[in-house]
């Protein structure tokens, strides 16, 4: 489903970011990307999620390339992949019901439906009882729920995870990696960055991928790694 | 386009103080443009005044007949850019003189002769109130063996022609200026506006909504304000307008159509100028 043939991505001013990437994620499978800061795992999600184009090499998501889709198409994959960031990057002064909405509004959703979608996707992050919170009164957990509830407003096929416990305490981290392994469950790839390690230790059935320096140096798939 | 508007009506619902700061802006860029073209078209009007009294005066001889001024008058009225030729007997000049003149009145009683001689006084069209016209009609008249001399100020004329030329002049570059000056706050107030914005066109990339999607209420919103600005330019000129009338002297409010070219250029602005900082946003995510 998701494809990195020989990737590499250089920026101008600092330099190679990834280097040769070679990648298959097949759906519903769930990967931990793991690596230091700067090791390329933000990046690799970015073009995934094509907001950024690789320098060399192709990215494929759902038969979308990256070399071959034009910027007017690139919706069309933003729809099929889901993003959840650090920082959550809700807006500020709305509720959590309409954060959600906001999703389903500027992506077709027949304006009947929006609301009650709205809400069963607030259900499904067992946040329905926060719906009309505004999102600045919850808490991390809560907003980060929020967050994940607006991903999986497209129906994606992936959902993409950068770093999304980062600002988390232990509890509230559990309940996310709880959530994602939920929906991963219902047939929903994961890739969630992180460099926690305990949590690749406590959710050991889950596929692991180590960059360094922008160049893939684990993959606990692969034959031989012991994974 | 329906859920455009109502974005953009929320947008106006859930930032009042910013979208109404940006419409102020606008709206005062605007009215320095507005009170600009009030000036303009005073001096306009005032210099159109002064150039209705462009006229050519044939003298007549005392020989002239009637039937040679009468070919006369009908011969200059045919000639482009002329729009009325008047003959003016020797007593309605010498009439006239006394109204115009009292010291006149006083001693023509004693009069034996009259002294004013008949004459024709040649009018122009508005268009063709110039130099060349006016020569080129004087010349004609003065053509005529029972012209004794022909009159039009030439020196008067050709300085209202100067004043003409350097006030239209002015008016470009100093009215340019001022377009340019609005167009640039116009811009900044609208960019403003769609910056306070971003995390919005940021979340609407980020879960796939198409780019037209996103552009629409923002394109809607720039024509809002540009219109609300628009709108309050006009109030504010009409107000400097009344108070002028009221307290200072009498003066004209510009043609309804240079409003509505005001009103269609915030609204255009307006649009213009959301849209491409929304482009700006759309190249990120």
């Amino acid at each position: 489903m998701i494809k990195l043939i020989n990737v590499s991505k250089v920026y101008p001013r600092t330099g190679t970011a990834l280097e040769s990437i070679q990648l298959q994620v097949p759906k519903g499978q769930f990967v931990f990307l793991t690596g230091h800061s700067g090791s390329g795992k933000s990046t690799t999600l970015r073009l995934i999620h094509m907001s950024e184009r690789p320098s060399s090499g192709e990215v494929l998501v759902d038969g979308f390339s990256s070399r071959r889709t034009p910027g007017r198409d690139i919706w069309k994959v933003r729809r099929r992949v889901g993003f959840v960031f650090q920082d959550f990057r809700l807006l500020p002064g709305r509720t959590a019901l309409e954060n959600v909405a906001f999703a389903l509004e500027v992506t077709d959703t027949p304006r009947g439906e929006i609301r009650p979608r709205a809400q069963r996707l607030l259900s499904k992050v067992g946040l329905s009882a926060k719906a009309g919170s505004p999102v600045h009164q919850l808490s991390g957990g809560e907003q980060q729920r929020v967050t994940i509830a607006r991903a999986l407003a497209s129906e994606p096929l992936v959902l993409l995870a950068d770093e999304p416990t980062g600002n988390l305490d232990d509890r509230a981290t559990r309940g996310i990696l709880d959530l994602f392994w939920e929906i991963n469950a219902l047939g929903m790839a994961v890739i969630m960055a992180t460099h926690d390690l305990e949590l690749l230790r406590s959710y050991s059935a889950a596929r692991v991928l180590e960059l360094d320096q922008g160049r893939l140096v684990f993959d606990s798939q692969a034959p031989g790694s012991g994974g | 386009m329906a859920r455009a508007l109502r974005e953009a009506v929320s947008g106006f619902r859930r930032a009042p103080l910013l979208i109404g700061l940006s419409a102020l802006m606008v709206g005062l860029a605007l009215t320095v443009l507005a009170l600009f073209a009030l000036v303009a078209y005073n001096l306009r009007l005032a210099v159109e005044e002064v150039e209705e009294r462009v006229e050519v005066v044939a003298y007549l001889r005392e020989s002239a007949r009637p039937v040679e001024i009468e070919a006369a008058v009908q011969l200059l009225r045919s000639l482009p850019g002329v729009e009325d030729v008047r003959f003016v007997s020797k007593a309605q000049a010498l009439e006239r003189a006394r109204q115009e003149l009292p010291e006149i009145a006083e001693f023509s009683a004693d009069l034996e002769v009259n002294p004013f001689p008949a004459s024709l006084e040649i009018r122009f069209l508005p268009g063709s109130r110039t130099t060349e016209s006016v020569e080129g009609v004087a010349a004609a008249a003065s053509d005529f063996s029972f012209v004794e001399d022909v009159r039009y100020g030439r020196e008067w004329m050709e300085r209202l022609f100067l004043l003409r030329r350097i006030a239209a002049i002015t008016a470009m570059i100093l009215g340019g200026a001022f377009a340019a000056v609005a167009t640039l706050i116009i811009g900044t107030a609208i960019r403003i506006a769609v910056f306070a914005r971003r995390d919005e066109i940021f979340i609407m990339r980020l879960v796939g909504a198409r780019d037209r999607l996103i552009r629409r209420p923002f394109f809607l919103e720039g024509a809002m304000t540009g219109l609300l600005g628009g709108i309050l330019a006009i109030l504010l000129t009409w107000g400097t307008y009344q108070a002028v009338n009221r307290f200072l002297f009498h003066i004209e409010w510009i043609p309804p159509a240079w409003s509505g070219a005001g009103l269609l250029m915030g609204v255009v602005f307006g649009a213009m100028a959301s849209s491409l900082a929304v482009r700006r946003y759309l190249r990120g995510v």
